[in-house]
């Protein structure tokens, strides 16, 4: 058997609606805090929504960057810009051969406050006034594009659209770069900027979001029998990736291993999951199967878990099927009761959880569970971080999205 | 109303200052856009489309070859005021 390029991890980045860092959302995730709040506006009686917050970003990218970046880059871009500084400064900016350094970054919707403030423009003022910078700012490989700019990365710039599997498939795609030898280094994530007040409104019309408007940071409650939906969220994940041998030989920080990839879909339903999880199963069995890892070195487990009334136990009862026995000494965490669902950023915001769960021995702790649904078959990280156990282990971060695309990566310690 | 050569001078810089991070004082109107503000063809339509709306005017797409300076768009503009 060829052996397989081993994949690390030696920067992250990111801004989130717990924070404008990776150490700042880290720390307010293992706090226990939540980042969903009620709009700081009044869309919620102008468009008469029904719902009235979101986990928005923190902070906000006019404080990070300079004018004429934020004038040329649709929010969604704008995130993954802060997000990419952070990480490649974060990896110690590795000199790498241009040409063997790639960008992977995805977004479920892409450039959509471009895309309403241009037909904003288009109907109010005519063709004229709509700006030449509407196009490279609306497509959905944007963020991608900039971040190929920013680094003059020259070995591919690609953006995986799979709705709230993106970030997650982008990571799995500059894996996939790096063991082709295609690429030395990657750099791989998701972002999304769509809480406006059309997505809002259609989200809510997909009865998929919760409307606990009296209590937004108590909304997001995976696993809880009163789950009634997702918190919309936004921001951007990102991390630099790296051939073992490219990060020993500059002598980098090592977080942890991008070991396995697992890709399925349901073939089933435009939204809702496969209800006997056959296609979750077989994500994470495949991830599993690519990284050479059976379920005891399993310790983590970070769900996509979006607290949706069906999802989440489908997700659950699947993790069960794919670990067996071994699922009774696993670790599961929703990190989403406190982010809400970054929708394209997700699985590269979760990614970066997982990376760091592996990293500092710790689980980051599931929100809201005041009443666990007695149909929960793992055992849930409640309220505090748990400590993981040392020694060679790894973890599973899944990322199911719209159209039944599935993406479980298994990161493994360093 | 018509603005005054000045006026449109002082809007267009800070209509460039906008897109390109220039200070507003170093657009000049012996500046040219491409040589000396670095300005490409995107940015161009970019400060064409913004100048149109602040100065109320039309400038064809035909004619925005022929602004090569910031003198010559303070120009074209005045002309075009009517």
């Amino acid at each position: 058997m060829t052996p397989v390029t081993d994949v690390v991890v030696t920067g992250l980045g990111a801004t989130t609606p717990l924070g404008g860092d990776v150490a700042s959302t880290w720390r307010a995730a293992l706090a226990g805090e939540s980042g969903a709040r009620h709009f700081d506006n009044d869309w919620a009686e102008t468009y008469e929504l029904p719902l009235t917050f979101a986990a928005q970003i923190k902070v906000a990218p006019s404080e990070v960057l300079p004018r004429q970046e934020i004038k040329r880059m649709d929010p969604s871009a704008q995130y993954a810009i802060i997000a990419t500084r952070e990480a490649w400064d974060d990896a110690g900016s590795p000199e790498v051969d241009p040409e063997r350094l790639g960008a992977v970054v995805s977004s479920g919707i892409g450039g959509i406050w471009t895309t309403l403030d241009g037909w904003d423009t288009l109907q109010e003022k005519g063709a004229r006034r709509v700006l030449p910078m509407t196009v490279p700012m609306l497509m959905p490989n944007s963020p991608a594009a900039y971040v190929e700019l920013e680094l003059g990365a020259r070995a591919g710039a690609h953006a995986l659209v799979s709705a709230c599997a993106s970030g997650a498939e982008a990571i799995g795609y500059a894996v996939e770069m790096i063991r082709s030898g295609r690429a030395d280094v990657v750099v791989a994530g998701g972002t999304e900027a769509a809480i406006h007040p059309l997505p809002v409104a259609a989200f809510a019309a997909s009865r998929t979001v919760s409307l606990r408007n009296d209590d937004p940071a108590g909304a997001s409650r995976p696993y809880d029998v009163n789950r009634d939906g997702f918190v919309l969220g936004e921001g951007a994940g990102i991390v630099v990736l790296e051939s073992a041998e490219h990060a020993a030989a500059r002598g980098a920080r090592v977080y942890a291993r991008i070991a396995g990839v697992g890709l399925s879909s349901d073939g089933y339903h435009i939204t809702s999951p496969e209800p006997s999880g056959r296609g979750q199963i077989a994500a994470m069995s495949r991830a599993l199967a690519d990284a050479q890892v059976t379920s005891a070195d399993v310790v983590h487990v970070n769900a996509h878990a979006t607290s949706t009334v069906v999802g989440d136990l489908i997700e659950a009862r699947g993790v069960r099927d794919v670990l067996g026995a071994d699922a009774d000494q696993v670790a599961l965490s929703a990190t989403k009761s406190m982010t809400g669902h970054l929708l394209g950023g997700a699985g590269a915001l979760e990614t970066i959880f997982t990376v760091l769960a592996l990293a500092e021995r710790t689980a980051p702790p599931t929100i809201n569970v005041t009443d666990p649904d007695p149909e929960l078959v793992l055992d849930l990280v409640r309220d505090k971080p748990r400590d993981l156990r040392s020694g060679q282990v790894a973890a599973i971060n899944n990322s199911f999205g719209f159209g039944g695309h599935n993406v479980a990566l298994v990161v493994t310690s360093a | 109303m018509a603005h005054s050569e000045q006026e449109i001078l002082a809007g267009l810089a800070e209509i460039v200052s906008e897109e390109t991070g220039l200070p507003t004082d170093s657009v000049l109107p012996e500046k040219s856009f491409t040589d000396d503000l670095d300005i490409d063809s995107l940015s161009m339509m970019t400060i064409v489309t913004l100048a149109e709306e602040k100065f109320d005017v039309r400038i064809p797409d035909d004619e925005v070859k022929n602004l090569a300076t910031v003198g010559d768009a303070v120009t074209f503009i005045t002309k075009a005021q009517g």
